[in-house]
């Protein structure tokens, strides 16, 4: 295995093991969704992003948009790994006067570009910062992670269109499938597959990839930030508590209750994963 | 002319009925003077002294002006198809980067349809986007899906939005280098097309926030909005003949409101007329009154405003005078007040 890849994955295991302690404060939360998805962000941060961490408003930095406000202790997480935020500020998540609230906004936190949320306005903000980067001359990548989830959302494909009409080459969308919604499975609520062939209708770039495949996550952003004349999009498959295996069987899974005396079991699944 | 019904392709038509589109454009009146899309012109030329500044449409550059700043400036221009959440997303995504942009597009799909994203998007962060809303309040015949009588009523309630609704092309020219100006977002009623010039006979200038006596009086005090301003004034002056003395207090900006003004002029001495080119509901008039009420200045106000209602389509001047923002309805409604 090389360097590259064993470093991230030992990226990955700390920004889990955040937001498994900023689960812990709570009691609570999208902790099923933080642990899924923290490959991505591990590979996104460790390896992909341009930016400054020790100066978050860089007018150069690639721009990454959280669209999914209530993944933001997924963010937190990796923030915290990439050094934008100390680690010892994730034990104020949730609290009265933190900057870390449970649904991610943009005035409270360094390093949060966006406040989503209320889902299926990433893609729509990341066209206008991706024309007017362009517009400047400015070299800075659009990233933008959202949900399978808010593929319901129309406005979605409305950005879609847009990016794809002014071929936006310097937008990267990543869609974490972990096939789960609010009301229950995906293919229940509002089927969404075949995702690839609708990107790819839409005039994307698609691939797709084991979210939780560091390897095949790190091959994948190689070849999308090659490609161009299209904006490209990867669909990250992504199992909900991934690595820790008791909450990757957990029932309840979109926002999950974790008991007292599991949060230490969790850390220790997770260590054991090693 | 043919004065008497008529057979014209199968249809029995009367020929002085006015027609829908005939009327579509503009709400001129014959022969009065007019601008030629005042806030393209205005929107090009501030482009000229400051690069920042952009602008976006949804499909409707050609029917908001936008058309004249996309011909001049086509590499700041930027096309969003129709699709108002989009382009309101991607205004903020420009504001993000540090331009400034003007999205335009009609005010039933900026306030209606894409609400959450003028919201979320542009409000909460407080960035300098600027909306521009065509067709406000009953400015077409196009009926419920096109006129936007409850815009006010809609974009009152979010925080940090300056919200402006100008009287003419002179208002419309001065104010759109104000709201590029102001550091928060801002929502424009815009008047499109040949909008009339009126303000220019006044000693007048736009000052974002603030109100302007156009004319002192003292049996009644108007206090308008839009374009019924430019009404409130030719009923004033009409208005001489029935030796009713009327003043005429022109409030461009709804929001943040002029409150002190307000309450300087709203005395009990005067009759309060408040007028708007919007639904009774949530628009000039409310704003009036909460600001009395709030001072405890019990002042009535009489409301020429829209009713609470969905409109019918038709001609501008039949459903303006249906309706009461016509003039003669407007001195109607005064005479009545004060008989």
């Amino acid at each position: 295995m090389s360097e590259r890849i064993r470093r991230l994955e030992e990226s990955a295991r700390r920004i889990r093991r955040h937001a498994l302690d900023m689960g812990e404060v709570q009691g609570q939360g999208y902790i099923g969704q933080a642990l899924g998805v923290a490959d991505v962000l591990a590979v996104v941060y460790g390896d992909q992003l341009r930016f400054r961490a020790d100066d978050p408003e860089w007018p150069e930095r690639d721009r990454f948009l959280l669209s999914i406000g209530h993944y933001a202790i997924a963010l937190y997480a990796a923030l915290a790994e990439a050094g934008v935020l100390d680690v010892e500020e994730l034990e104020t998540y949730g609290s009265d006067g933190s900057r870390l609230p449970m649904s991610g906004m943009a005035s409270y936190t360094p390093g949060m570009e966006i406040s989503g949320g209320s889902l299926g306005h990433g893609l729509g903000v990341a066209t206008g910062m991706a024309l007017g980067l362009r517009h400047q001359g400015n070299p800075a990548r659009v990233y933008n992670l959202l949900s399978d989830g808010e593929l319901d959302e129309g406005a979605t494909w409305e950005a879609a269109l847009a990016c794809a009409h002014h071929g936006l080459d310097h937008v990267t969308a990543i869609v974490d499938v972990n096939a789960l919604q609010a009301d229950g499975p995906t293919a229940g609520v509002l089927r969404t597959e075949p995702v690839v062939e609708k990107w790819q209708a839409f005039g994307w770039h698609a691939v797709r990839v084991d979210g939780n495949d560091i390897a095949a996550l790190v091959t994948a952003f190689d070849e999308l930030r090659e490609h161009r004349g299209s904006p490209s999009v990867l669909v990250c498959d992504t199992r909900i508590g991934r690595g820790v295996p008791f909450l990757e069987k957990r029932e309840k899974a979109h926002f999950m209750p974790v008991e007292a005396d599991e949060w230490q079991l969790a850390r220790d699944a997770l260590e054991a994963s090693a | 002319m043919a004065t008497g019904p008529r057979r014209t392709g199968g249809f029995r038509v009367t020929a002085k009925k006015l027609t829908t589109s005939a009327m579509i454009a503009s709400f001129a009146d014959p022969g009065q003077r007019t601008t030629k899309a005042p806030f393209g012109h205005a929107l090009t030329r501030l482009a000229e002294q400051r690069p920042e500044i952009v602008g976006l449409s949804a499909d409707l550059a050609k029917y908001t002006d936008m058309h004249v700043f996309r011909d001049a400036h086509p590499d700041r221009f930027f096309q969003l198809g129709m699709a108002e959440q989009a382009m309101l997303g991607a205004a903020a995504g420009l504001a993000e980067v540090g331009l400034v942009p003007f999205a335009s597009t009609y005010s039933v799909f900026a306030t209606r349809r894409a609400y959450d994203f003028l919201c979320l998007d542009i409000a909460e962060p407080g960035l300098n986007v600027n909306v521009v809303g065509g067709l406000p309040g009953l400015t077409t015949g196009y009926g419920p899906s096109h006129q936007a009588t409850e815009d006010l009523a809609i974009l009152r309630g979010l925080p940090g939005l300056t919200i402006v609704d100008p009287c003419d092309s002179v208002d419309i020219e001065q104010a759109v280098p104000a709201l590029a100006a102001a550091p928060g977002p801002t929502y424009l009623r815009l008047l499109r097309g040949a909008v009339p010039t009126v303000l220019d006979e006044y000693d007048y200038r736009f000052e974002l926030g603030k109100t302007a006596e156009l004319r002192t009086g003292r049996d009644v005090l108007m206090i308008s909005t839009g374009l019924m301003t430019m009404r409130a004034l030719t009923a004033a002056k009409e208005l001489e003949a029935d030796h009713v003395d009327v003043a005429v207090l022109h409030v461009p900006t709804i929001k943040p409101l002029d409150r002190e003004a307000i309450l300087r002029h709203a005395k009990p001495d005067r009759l309060v007329v408040t007028l708007e080119n919007h639904t009774v509901v949530g628009g000039l008039a409310e704003s009036v009154a909460s600001c009395l009420a709030f001072a405890g200045a019990g002042t009535r106000i009489v409301p020429v405003a829209l009713p609470d209602e969905f409109l019918a389509a038709g001609a501008l001047p039949t459903l303006h005078e249906r309706y009461g923002l016509s003039v003669p309805q407007i001195k109607s409604t005064v005479l009545k007040e004060l008989s």
